[in-house]
């Protein structure tokens, strides 16, 4: 890596208090102490440069570098500041966030997940959005509500903002529902599973079932967790109790669970090969290749692009009751990626700048066209950019159907336990064994005494 | 505590048959003509004893191992203190962003860990049995297909180069494709495996899962083996050059069976060789984290969790570093 | 050594059984590289429907192969040879000098390989951190900190097994070097390495192979600059899609060059006693 002005200045101050050299492994404390009050930010007149890692939202690493690489330029004409940016996998990405967190090596600016907000946030690496940060980007009001809510626990200053939004929807194969005279997609979860069930079919009559009503990827400890949370609150329950302490076992979240596990056991309408996908891309594929007529995705786009299938359709994700309202009219998570600044970042100034240039709407528009994700600023949603059926569906989820995930700082450890048990009870059904709802009960009592 | 291999003792003379035949090969020398050179040898490492008796050839040694010293020290040691000490502390999520200050918590971890009865503790003991009898098979596996490729292929047959660098292929692979490549074939629904077994042989009628449940243990060691009997293949091959042809001549005029020589000469001849490589392949069979990771992603099945995977799922991801550090710090202690 | 008849057929028995082990999979992985994506899933077949070289064009823009191919080959092959020379210096020490703490020192380096790996990540990442701010050297994110981190993996078994290879080599042979006055480094280079050639070999395979496919440290210790092989075959799978084709044609391409290089290297694991023999 090249030696920038800044990480010079930085070793330089640091040596200067160290002069043992063992006693100061000490110094990776330096890195982060707790949350400070609202930084000064002044964002008018910047220099330097500064670091920023992203995710990988696009089909491959190449292609972020390109597009990221147009907006940073922006930027650098704008303000004069350098970005050096790196693009960093998703397999990677919360190991490089977890030792940059820990060692103090990190880089002035991030991509999370949004449902690591709050497990990030209580480890007090991140600046707080508040007073002159919260300004430079215009402050709250400016993104859509569901999405600014991720960015940390409540009642605390968020350390994260909205960069990127998804929302899960129905997808599904037109040429097979049209084959099978169905008009359109589902809306209740009873005529969802009897639509799949009528789909699930030999079509080839060799003894075999070769097209099946819905596909999931049953090894997936995220979106398992995922659809214990949508499921379990369309049933009015979820997984934190009101003290915060984690409650997975109520009825409402075992019925939904339940549901949802039964669609592979006693609805049969999910082949039990899929309890070995583990990338929800995989799921995807079954439905491009005409092996399965729905699947619940956040963005199957580039799976779709890639395989040349273009009959398929986007829906809402069905409810118990078509009418439900309030938690139970739940359809998605709030999904996405925020963006956080290292509380340590010597260049404070410049990376809000950076967050602010990235929120901004000129540069929402650009980057959501090319990533096929959801702008996170209200204004966007007139925006000509965003009026295909697939994104007005998609946004419209999003405001009116989506919650964020449970913003605890155990969150990633409740998915992690969470998506394991269900992963494993659906391996029990592949396997050919009976799983009653007393199971999905029990896995789960195992899965809460875990946290 | 495994077998240590003598290091420190040099060979005796009569286990050096290795050497002899070496020379052998060259110019045979006779008898006296050893006893010749053992004698001049004799003085030679007196007049070097009492020429160089002085401080500069004791430390001779200690120069030798000092570049290697401080690069274990560094690398391995110091963070393989660190780690333990990291089994003392409550290094969280709360904590890991000023792991200095963490709270130190005693065997609070250690409890946590190890507990027999709690559900971390559980599994824990669980997977390190599990573990052992992975180790044991897997070692025992790729031991016997190393060993028998290396004697087949150091008798002269006819295409051994090719053979060779074939057998090595599956080293050279990068593990991380190695693995996925078996992740795909073993896959149920459409992988070679059930192909075979059910379209093309017919053997079952339908395909049984691999990576779910009791088999994603075999498979493990499936892949595990595949990928590590050419790496005993290889370093017995090298082992099995320092036995000359005519040690094994003698023996069958001596009407020894090919059993018997194998048992009676190849053994013997490559223990030391032999006896670090199965030691080392079990530390890392037993340490094996790549091959469950990408088979199976962060979390294996239940029925495959590995030792190395339940620390690494502990450490990243539940942000737990000191239960991991506690169960690292027990294996240590155990071994 | 005299072989039998029926040494002969267990013989032509063994090698089929395992060239037919070793070949099924990377069969499997050539088939896919060159079927189109859409026809990767579904029943897998023996031949493919359709012949395309298109993922051997994809691959490079897919992921900046060729770039991490380089450091790849940067780190690797220093790590090997640094590896190596020290081993050679050590494992000599032990296996010719009892000196004092000789046991202490093999127990140092055993010990390391009893604690499981992914524990030393963070440490060891914490450590550099501290080393690039009190000496100003930049081990995170560089090719040198990954030169460092693999010579050493690779150390501890490189130096046993090496003792193991010195220790059969009579020590007749060195005194008699020196007393044509040649010092103890001299005899060590002149005599001994040669004769243990086999082992020497052997062992950089292992050092060169350890490095080559290491994938958690490297995906910590590395940015975008330095990335390694290993590293970019994963991002062939990614959230958004798994290129299966283009990760198997990737993977032929990464591994030519080294199958290459063992093809080479393995005559040389032969020494002179059995190919030029007395026969």
């Amino acid at each position: 890596m090249a030696l920038t002005g800044r990480s010079a200045l930085r070793r330089r101050t640091l040596r200067r208090m160290t002069t043992l050299p063992l006693a100061v492994l000490a110094v990776g404390s330096l890195a982060a102490c707790g949350s400070s009050p609202a930084e000064e930010v002044d964002t008018e007149n910047l220099s330097g440069s500064i670091t920023y890692w992203a995710s990988n939202q696009g089909e491959s690493v190449t292609q972020d570098e390109e597009v990221l690489s147009e907006t940073i330029e922006r930027f650098t004409d704008e303000t004069g500041v350098e970005v050096e940016l790196e693009v960093i996998p998703w397999n990677d990405l919360q190991n490089r966030i977890l030792t940059a967190v820990s060692s103090g090596d990190a880089p002035d600016v991030l991509n999370i997940g949004n449902t690591w907000a709050t497990s990030l946030q209580a480890t007090g690496a991140f600046l707080e959005w508040e007073g002159e940060a919260l300004e430079a980007i215009g402050g709250e009001e400016r993104f859509i509500p569901s999405s600014w809510a991720t960015g940390g626990a409540e009642g605390q200053a968020p350390t994260s903002v909205p960069l990127y939004a998804l929302s899960y929807s129905l997808y599904y194969n037109t040429e097979i529902f049209e084959e099978n005279g169905i008009d359109g997609p589902p809306a209740t979860w009873e005529e969802f599973v009897e639509v799949a069930q009528e789909l699930t079919q030999d079509t080839n009559d060799d003894g075999s079932i070769d097209q099946w009503g819905f596909t999931m990827a049953g090894a997936s400890i995220s979106n398992n967790s995922h659809a214990a949370f949508i499921r379990g609150l369309q049933h009015g329950g979820e997984l934190y109790d009101d003290d915060g302490e984690p409650d997975f076992t109520n009825d409402a979240v075992v019925a939904g669970v339940n549901e949802w596990i039964q669609l592979m056991g006693a609805d049969g309408v999910v082949s039990p090969s899929d309890a070995e996908l583990v990338n929800g891309a995989e799921s995807v594929e079954q439905v491009a290749s005409g092996q399965a007529a729905m699947v619940f995705d956040q963005a199957p786009g580039n799976v779709f692009d890639n395989r040349g299938f273009e009959d398929y359709q986007a829906a809402p994700m069905p409810m118990l009751d078509a009418d439900a309202t309030g938690l139970e009219a739940t359809q998605s998570h709030v999904a996405g990626i925020n963006m956080s600044v290292f509380e340590n970042s010597d260049n404070i100034d410049a990376a809000v700048a950076f967050v602010a240039h990235m929120t901004s709407d000129e540069e929402q528009t650009y980057l959501n066209q090319e990533f096929t994700g959801l702008p996170v600023v209200n204004d966007l949603y007139e925006d000509e950019a965003f009026q295909s059926d697939e994104i007005q569906l998609k946004q419209q989820i999003l405001q009116d159907h989506a919650q964020p995930m449970p913003l605890y700082p155990s969150e990633s450890q409740m998915e992690t336990v969470v998506g394991t048990a269900m992963r494993d009870l659906l391996a029990d059904v592949a396997q050919g064994r009976e799983v009653t709802e007393d199971d999905v009960r029990d896995a789960l009592t195992t899965a809460e005494s875990q946290m | 505590m495994p077998v240590e291999p003598k290091l420190k003792d040099p060979p005796e003379p009569d286990q050096g048959v290795a050497g002899a035949g070496r020379e052998a090969s060259t110019t045979r020398p006779s008898p006296g003509e050893r006893n010749q050179r053992r004698a001049q040898a004799a003085v030679a490492s007196q007049v070097v004893q009492t020429a160089g008796a002085s401080r500069r050839s004791r430390l001779f040694p200690y120069g030798l191992i000092a570049p290697a010293s401080v690069m274990e020290m560094l690398i391995h040691i110091i963070p393989m203190v660190l780690g333990v000490y990291i089994a003392f502390l409550g290094l969280n999520q709360f904590t890991i962003g000023n792991w200095l200050q963490a709270p130190f918590v005693g065997l609070e971890n250690f409890v946590t860990g190890l507990d027999p009865e709690g559900p971390i503790g559980s599994q824990f003991y669980a997977a390190l049995l599990r573990t052992v009898v992975y180790t044991v098979i897997s070692v025992g596996a790729a031991w016997a297909l190393g060993m028998f490729a290396a004697v087949l292929l150091t008798s002269k047959v006819k295409g051994r180069g090719f053979l060779r660098t074939l057998f090595l292929t599956p080293y050279a692979l990068p593990q991380y494709v190695g693995a996925i490549a078996w992740a795909f074939m073993f896959n149920q629904r459409d992988g070679v495996i059930n192909r075979i077994l059910v379209h093309d042989l017919g053997i079952l009628d339908s395909g049984p899962f691999w990576l779910l449940g009791g088999n994603a243990f075999w498979v493990t060691v499936i892949v595990t083996v595949w990928q590590f009997w050419p790496f005993a293949f290889l370093m017995l091959l090298a082992a099995l050059q320092n036995i000359p042809d005519e040690v094994y001549e003698a023996a069958a005029m001596d009407g020894a069976s090919l059993w018997k020589q194998f048992t009676s000469i190849t053994l013997p001849m490559i223990r030391q060789a032999n006896v670090v490589m199965l030691l080392i392949l079990s530390l890392w069979i037993f340490n094996q984290f790549n091959i469950p990771y990408v088979l199976f992603g962060p979390a294996s099945p239940p029925e495959a969790t590995l030792i190395s995977p339940l620390i690494y799922e502990q450490s990243f991801n539940y942000w737990n570093f000191g239960v991991g550090g506690a169960m690292s710090v027990l294996l240590l202690v155990a071994w | 050594m005299i072989e039998t008849r029926g040494f002969k057929i267990l013989r032509a028995v063994g090698l089929t059984f395992l060239t037919a082990i070793v070949v099924l999979p990377l069969y499997v992985v050539v088939v896919t590289s060159v079927k189109p994506l859409e026809d990767v899933r579904g029943m897998f077949s023996w031949w493919p429907t359709t012949v395309t070289l298109q993922p051997y064009l994809d691959i490079w823009s897919t992921v900046p192969l060729a770039h991490y191919f380089v450091n790849s080959l940067i780190v690797v092959v220093t790590a090997t040879i640094c590896s190596v020379v020290l081993a050679v210096l050590a494992a000599y020490a032990l296996s010719r000098f009892p000196f004092k703490g000789a046991r202490t020192f093999s127990m140092m380096v055993l010990s390391t390989q009893m604690f499981p790996g992914i524990l030393f990540l963070l440490p060891l990442f914490l450590i550099f951190t501290q080393i690039q701010r009190t000496v100003g050297i930049q081990l995170n994110g560089t090719h040198l900190g990954l030169i460092l981190t693999y010579m050493t993996f690779s150390l501890p078994f490189a130096i046993w097994m090496l003792s193991g290879f010195f220790a059969s080599i009579p020590k007749d042979l060195e005194e008699a070097a020196m007393i044509d006055g040649t010092g103890r480094m001299g005899a060590l280079i002149r005599v001994v390495l040669p004769v243990a050639r086999p082992g020497i070999i052997a062992v950089s395979v292992y050092c060169f192979i350890t490095a080559w496919g290491e994938v958690l440290f490297a995906s910590v210790m590395t940015n975008a600059d330095t990335r390694t092989l290993a590293i970019g075959l994963r991002a062939y799978a990614s959230q958004t899609d798994v290129f299966w084709n283009q990760l198997m044609a990737a993977s032929v391409v990464v591994s030519l060059p080294v199958l290459l290089g063992f093809m080479l290297v393995q005559r040389h694991l032969v020494t002179g006693l059995s190919a030029g023999a007395v026969k």
